[in-house]
């Protein structure tokens, strides 16, 4: 589906990336992890045909840099910083449907089951949205179309917990069909998400190894914790995953997605010495959140 | 729509609500408000009176105005996409790049023309309206003069804007091309130029070949067709070109400087680095 051959880039004589060779094949979900200024970024753009480089790049058998409307019509990418557009969302999705012969309404769908209302904020410049309602209509573009490879650079950074639940649901949706590539400074946000990680690090890939996929994406987990005594800024992070309070902010109760529980229990480590009790059972996705 | 039309009008929405397009069309609008609260159509200058009075001064002052307002603007919204990350994302949509490069040029020329264009239309409805005269042949041929301007010097920014890689780089650049062509009209370096003995027709080449130099001497010529203004160098230019000749050499030569500039911006914008 995806290879690379021996690609390089250099920046003014700096090798950023350092003959990079990689095959990907369909229904593959790699996490591309590495440090700032590893290459993730760069190599990301030499996919996306945006950058020049040595080596080969293709796509399907296709260069995304000579071949651009064809390859990146089944490309869908999410950027990690949303970019400051002064259009209303309205436009920026008729813009990106009309190029990518979508439907618009495909893309409002997903928007909506991310939990943002795009009918309400069709005339809203995008530069004006919160983090996380960018970061949905991003998702909702790259999403409402057919995409064979989904690029993503931490794509559910700025999202709330029932947001990204709704989005690794949207992900298990594309599983067999879609090649995945998601970028991250850390493997726990998005080790769940996938079945290959690639690490990156002066240029070079550095590991390149299997995941376990013992857990589906739409898994949920119901979660039980009791405290030693109840604290002010461990119930401000419980709500914040919208847990309930269960006994004078001692008992503690919530559900955590599948993908998200490495980055759950890592967020609740800070407070290991007020945890007396922890435990993490397996429910039907149809549970809902509360 | 096909993607060239689609990337313009998406230029266009963004253009009309960036600041910069506020003040353009404040600045061109308040020209002209201005030129009608002092009195200027009931002056009198050559000859010159009512709109025709108006027109020669609205012109002077674009002139003096719209090249590097153009060239500042592009290349700072355009180097500024770039550097927000703009280009990244929008490029990464499957656009081709010639619909690209090619739809926020014809995006953006609309944003840059329309303002100056409505103020002078603006001018003439207000003149028709209290029954002053029209001179119409001086108002198409100012117009078609603002449309050649403002397409030479947008091609010049998109030239700079892919060349350099930042908003500061690209700004420097189209302020020091502004300010190399402000320097070689004839009342500055020309007249450096005559005084250090140069060759007279090099002199008159070199305000042939700058673009500010044809704008401000056709702007002459439609209020004094002899060009006596500049001296002997209009035996020159009218010997070569003819009145009406040099009318049109004024529309078509800047018109080709600014296509070779947008082709060669294009040309590098395909090989190199998008975002």
């Amino acid at each position: 589906m995806i290879r690379l051959q021996n690609v390089s880039k250099l920046f003014k004589r700096h090798r950023v990336l350092d003959h990079v060779s990689m095959e990907v094949e369909l229904g593959e979900r790699i996490a591309l992890i590495g440090s700032n200024g590893a290459g993730k970024t760069t190599l990301i753009r030499c996919l996306l045909g945006e950058y020049t480089h040595d080596g080969d790049v293709t796509i399907g058998g296709h260069s995304p840099r000579a071949e651009r409307t064809s390859v990146l019509g089944k490309v869908g990418f999410v950027p990690q910083l949303p970019p400051p557009l002064k259009m209303p969302v309205g436009q920026l999705v008729n813009f990106a449907a009309a190029v990518c012969r979508s439907d618009p309404k495909r893309i409002h769908d997903i928007a909506t089951r991310l939990g943002l209302d795009t009918h309400e904020i069709l005339a809203r410049p995008f530069n004006r949205l919160s983090g996380g309602m960018k970061q949905k209509l991003l998702i909702a573009i790259a999403l409402g179309r057919d995409t064979r490879v989904l690029v993503m650079d931490e794509p559910a950074a700025n999202l709330d917990p029932e947001a990204r639940h709704i989005f690794f649901n949207l992900l298990a949706e594309r599983l067999e069909n879609t090649t995945m590539i998601i970028s991250s400074h850390r493997l726990d946000e998005v080790a769940s998400l996938v079945n290959r990680v690639i690490e990156m690090d002066m240029g070079q890939v550095v590991l390149d190894d299997r995941v376990a996929e013992e857990t589906k994406l739409s898994a949920m987990f119901q979660c039980h914790l009791t405290l030693l005594r109840p604290d002010a800024a461990i119930a401000r992070t419980l709500a914040g995953w919208q847990f309930a309070d269960r006994r004078d902010g001692v008992e503690w109760h919530g559900l955590v997605s599948g993908p998200d529980r490495l980055r759950f229990l890592g967020t609740v480590t800070r407070y290991v010495g007020l945890l007396t009790r922890i435990e993490l059972a397996e429910v039907a996705p149809s549970v809902t959140l509360q | 729509m096909n993607t060239l039309l689609l990337t313009a009008k998406l230029d266009i929405v963004e253009s009309l609500r960036a600041r910069w397009f506020l003040i353009y069309s404040l600045v061109f609008g308040g020209i002209v408000a201005l030129l009608f609260a002092f009195g200027l159509t009931e002056s009198r200058v050559l000859g010159f009176i009512g709109l025709s009075r108006l027109l020669v001064t609205y012109i002077q002052l674009t002139m003096a105005i719209l090249p590097v307002f153009v060239l500042i603007t592009t290349v700072r919204s355009v180097a500024g996409d770039r550097e927000a990350g703009v280009f990244e994302y929008l490029l990464s949509l499957p656009v081709s790049l010639s619909a690209w490069f090619w739809g926020k040029i014809v995006g953006r020329y609309v944003t840059i023309f329309l303002p100056v264009f409505v103020a002078m239309l603006g001018a003439v409805v207000w003149s028709l309206i209290q029954g002053i005269e029209v001179p119409w042949g001086m108002f198409f041929y100012y117009t078609a003069l603002l449309a050649a301007m403002a397409w030479c010097f947008l091609g010049i920014g998109m030239l700079i804007s892919t060349l350099a890689r930042s908003t500061d780089v690209a700004q420097g650049a189209a302020f020091m091309v502004w300010l190399t062509m402000l320097l070689f009209l004839d009342l500055i370096l020309l007249g450096v130029m005559i005084q250090g003995h140069v060759a007279p027709e090099v002199a008159v080449g070199v305000a042939l070949a700058n673009p500010l130099q044809v704008f401000r001497t056709a702007a002459l010529a439609m209020f004094d067709p002899q060009l006596i203004v500049l001296g002997p160098s209009a035996y020159v230019i009218l010997d070569l070109f003819g009145a009406a000749g040099y009318q049109i050499y004024a529309l078509i030569y800047p018109v080709l400087i600014g296509s070779l500039c947008a082709l060669a911006g294009y040309l590098t914008f395909r090989r190199s680095d998008l975002p």
